[in-house]
């Protein structure tokens, strides 16, 4: 292996490629070993350059299901320190721990890694008059804003991302990938184009339970950003693909949108398509266009969404990066490539090319929270989402 | 990354494509090779050097994702036979030889290929025949997204391709050359519509036949829709037979539908949009 390029020598040039992604979700809730995720990433060697790998799993701590897993990347232990004042102050730590990794040649400078298992302390939710989740928010906003070296690779329930500067195959090695259990798995081969390859960079990006793998460039970025920020929630990653796991988190959690909704409002139909739909629906998706217009994702784009309770694998409006889906009984699988879905799903039920902003959906039976029902919002109803105050959309009865 | 650059990781999961030469067996002047594992790099350094060495058929075994395979390969007589999916980039500027993929094929088949064959046995994926500029492409299923965008074609080099299924959006954009052919025969999208939208648009020559009927939003504003005639079904039957041909299907049945016709209403539909003053 050939020296990378650091930081700071590679962030002035603008490199085009293609990155790489993959998810992979069992519908009965089945864990299964993150070697799955590995070996399907190796395939896609060729899409990264070496600048950035990363996975995330769901369902891998079985042992602390309620609590908030931190994975934190941190550049120093004053980092360090100043984020665990944070967790002393806002959690219960019921326990911190270096991150297990093995020694993998071709990965170096790696941060810090520390994972803490945290319970939000009840009276401070409750006088904040937040729900758990928007304080984990306000929390993990609060580090990576304002806490220089530190950074929070992942906050959510029961799931954890594995990320950093590397092949996605080193990366998952250096992480034992192959000892965790999931029943749901995304992973990402990154090819970084416009922004540095660092490890706080490397997808996946996540936030709660949310996690998105991205292979593209969203355009957007800077309407999406200040869009979100109205919302609470700020873009300090410098890098695109940050947008779209707090607009799924918008959108799906606080909006309580359908997730076929949320869909459409990030890769809208053009307008061509919108004159030629029946009424009912021409009228729902001027609305949505409308309403959620600073959150449509322009540019090109292939994201794949893990949650706890399924996957959404979605592709921009006029399919400028590749998508492939295949189904085996239970299991649905997503990837750039055909070869990476043969690779561990060698002979599928079925196999296809999703169409452009159609969404490929995989659901948990039984794990609803955070997707909230595909029921179906009149157009007056979306526009709750238009002040930005979440009060009106208690209203919608959810099914 | 290959297991012998990673000696300090010996445990656990297999970590990627192996840097090793494939196995090989030779019979005659046909070689075959487990490209299982293989890195792309290996496996087509092998099958240049097994045409070097005079085969005249390379058989690839167990073939999952190896980019680039059959590139720049040139010479008439000489084949690969390819079992599982190929990479990206199949046949990309070939020159001569025939490909047969026993399988799906991915992104960017034919990438401005020259003469030869491909017949892919399976669907195939976006931008097929990019660019190509002679040679023929013939696949079983369905396309995806920009196939035979840019296609052209200079005096005897003629690029003909011919897809079985059903294709996306922007089917033959920028089209300068060539015959591109759409069956809607075998697929596994019955209920939807032939093509995607933007078919044609910004065609500027060569020829495109859909079985069956096209709305005109499909179609990009620089092409002429028309009904194939007798002229055109003596430009289509030998390309519907040797699909049929090679894929078992029955001519007769296939040559039965009606046929459209996509031409350019212009050769240079972008002339004046700089150049007015």
């Amino acid at each position: 292996m050939t020296t990378r390029p650091a930081y700071s020598q590679e962030s002035p040039f603008k490199i085009h490629g293609g990155c790489g992604l993959m998810g992979i979700c069992d519908e009965t809730g089945r864990r299964f070993s993150g070697s799955v995720a590995l070996e399907s990433m190796a395939v896609l060697h060729e899409r990264g350059n070496g600048l950035g790998g990363g996975f995330a799993g769901y369902g891998i701590y079985p042992e602390f299901p309620d609590h908030f897993a931190f994975h934190m990347m941190y550049h120093d232990t004053k980092g360090k320190e100043e984020a665990e004042a944070v967790f002393d102050e806002y959690f219960e730590v019921d326990l911190a721990e270096p991150m297990p990794t093995r020694v993998v040649k071709g990965i170096t400078g790696a941060p810090l890694l520390w994972r803490y298992f945290l319970r939000p302390y009840t009276h401070k939710v409750e006088s904040a008059e937040m729900t758990p989740e928007d304080y984990v928010v306000h929390v993990v906003m609060l580090i990576n804003s304002t806490i220089d070296g530190a950074f929070v690779a992942s906050s959510g329930k029961n799931m954890g991302a594995f990320k950093g500067v590397g092949y996605p195959e080193e990366i998952g090695h250096y992480f034992l990938l192959d000892e965790y259990e999931g029943h749901t798995w995304v992973g990402h081969n990154r090819f970084p184009t416009n922004t540095p390859g660092w490890w706080g960079g490397a997808h996946p990006f996540t936030l709660l339970d949310w996690s998105i793998v991205h292979n593209g460039e969203i355009s957007s970025y800077g309407i999406n950003s200040r869009y979100l920020e109205q919302f609470g929630y700020k873009c300090t990653l410098g890098t695109d693909t940050e947008v779209a796991a707090y607009l799924f988190d918008l959108l799906l959690r606080r909006h309580r949108l359908p997730l076929s909704l949320a869909c459409k409002a990030l890769a809208s139909p053009l307008w061509s398509e919108i004159d030629r739909m029946p009424e009912e629906q021409r009228e729902l998706m001027t609305t949505l266009r409308a309403v959620y217009g600073p959150a449509m994702l322009n540019g090109p784009f292939a994201i794949v969404l893990g949650f706890n309770g399924g996957m959404v694998a979605l592709n921009d409006r006029i399919k400028l990066r590749p998508l492939v889906a295949a189904r085996k009984g239970d299991v649905l699988m997503v990837a750039s490539e055909e070869s990476a879905i043969r690779e561990v799903m060698p002979d599928p039920d079925s196999l296809w090319a999703p169409k452009a902003g159609e969404p490929v959906v995989a659901r948990i039976k039984g794990m609803d929270w955070p997707i909230h029902g595909d029921l179906h919002l009149a157009p007056s109803e979306i526009s709750c989402a238009v002040t930005g105050v979440e009060d009106s959309c208690d209203t919608v009865e959810v099914s | 990354m290959g297991k012998e650059t990673n000696p300090m990781a010996t445990a656990g999961p297999i970590e990627g494509y192996l840097k090793v030469e494939p196995e090989v067996t030779v019979d005659g002047d046909t070689v075959t090779l487990d490209a299982r594992g293989v890195y792309y790099r290996n496996l087509n350094a092998a099958v240049r050097a097994a045409f070097a060495e005079g085969a005249k058929t390379v058989n690839l075994r167990n073939v999952n994702g190896q980019r680039y395979i059959g590139n720049g390969v040139s010479g008439a007589g000489l084949r690969i036979e390819i079992d599982g999916v190929p990479g990206n980039d199949l046949a990309m500027f070939m020159d001569g030889p025939t490909v047969v993929v026993r399988g799906n094929a991915q992104d960017g088949v034919g990438n401005t290929m020259n003469a030869g064959t491909v017949y892919v046995h399976g669907d195939a994926g976006d931008v097929l025949g990019y660019g190509m500029r002679g040679g023929k492409v013939f696949v079983h299923g369905d396309v995806g997204y920009r196939v035979g965008i840019h296609m052209k074609a200079y005096e005897n080099l003629v690029p003909i391709m011919c897809c079985g299924g059903k294709a996306r959006d922007f089917f033959g954009e920028y089209m300068a050359g060539g015959v591109l052919v759409l069956l809607g025969h075998h697929t596994q999208f019955e209920s939807q519509p032939l093509v995607g939208g933007f078919c044609g648009s910004g065609m500027h020559g060569g020829v495109i036949f859909l079985r069956g009927e096209v709305e005109p939003w499909q179609v990009g504003k620089e092409c002429g829709i028309f009904t194939a005639g007798e002229e055109d079904m003596k430009t289509l039957r030998p390309v519907v037979e040797e699909w049929c041909s090679e894929f078992g299907e029955d001519p007769s049945a296939v040559m039965s539908g009606r046929f459209t016709k996509l031409v350019p209403v212009s050769h240079r539909p972008y002339g004046k949009l700089y150049t007015n003053m």
